[in-house]
């Protein structure tokens, strides 16, 4: 079985475009000042998980540390009160 | 913006805390309201003090709890010691009508988030997120 989803190319996705691939990641919550991931918002959370449902990592999001360890809290506390899946299959 | 902890005459510290309730949607409207008016008590009860309550209705769930795909959410955020949390968080246990819960505890950016929030200064929020996109 093949999983076209575990390879995402993060160009098309996150801050660069594919006309700039060369163009700086930067983390999305220093750039605009916000301090707090509130886990209720799904459709929020839905930006830092994969179409399987899955954390993305730093390297593909750019997100700073700090915030990505807030994130990890915020999505799985979502997860838990069923506002993001477990697990997903065609999330996006 | 309240500060962070708040000391009353008894000399208890009071932190602010905020539970998430998923209702089993198979409650009438008045079994609901019951429900939700019974943890408000509770809490006032307690001493602890209601700073603000949200109620979603019945929501779509990502995956089935018990067999349920629907659910009632209602957030209370509240000012509360320490020692109240066990025993709220016992009686949603002994609730058949609570099918999943959670309480955080809000640290300064989450309370000044909720304040914004309420004062509806969100679709701000988000517009300048979708501009970061």
């Amino acid at each position: 079985m093949s999983r076209p989803n575990a390879q995402i190319n993060p160009a098309m996705v996150f801050n660069t475009t594919p006309e700039a691939p060369q163009k700086k990641k930067y983390c999305r919550f220093r750039k605009n000042g916000i301090k707090y991931i509130d886990y209720k918002d799904g459709n929020f959370l839905l930006k830092f998980v994969n179409d399987q449902g899955k954390i993305l990592p730093r390297r593909l999001t750019g997100t700073s540390l700090k915030y990505q360890r807030k994130i990890a809290q915020a999505v799985k506390r979502a997860r838990h009160l069923s506002i993001l899946p477990y697990v997903g299959d065609q999330l996006k | 913006m309240a500060a962070k902890t708040k000391t009353t005459k008894a000399n208890v510290v009071l932190n602010n805390y905020e539970s998430v309730i998923i209702f089993t949607p198979v409650l009438s409207e008045e079994q609901l309201k019951d429900a939700v008016s019974k943890y408000r008590n509770l809490i006032k009860e307690e001493g602890g003090e209601l700073v603000h309550e949200e109620n979603w209705g019945l929501t779509k769930l990502a995956y089935p709890i018990n067999k349920k795909t629907t659910g009632f959410y209602h957030i209370y955020e509240y000012k509360a010691s320490g020692d109240f949390i066990s025993k709220f968080e016992l009686a949603f246990r002994r609730d058949e009508r609570i099918m999943r819960f959670l309480t955080t505890a809000l640290d300064k950016h989450a309370l000044i988030y909720n304040q914004r929030k309420r004062n509806g200064e969100f679709n701000q929020n988000k517009k300048e997120k979708q501009e970061a996109k």
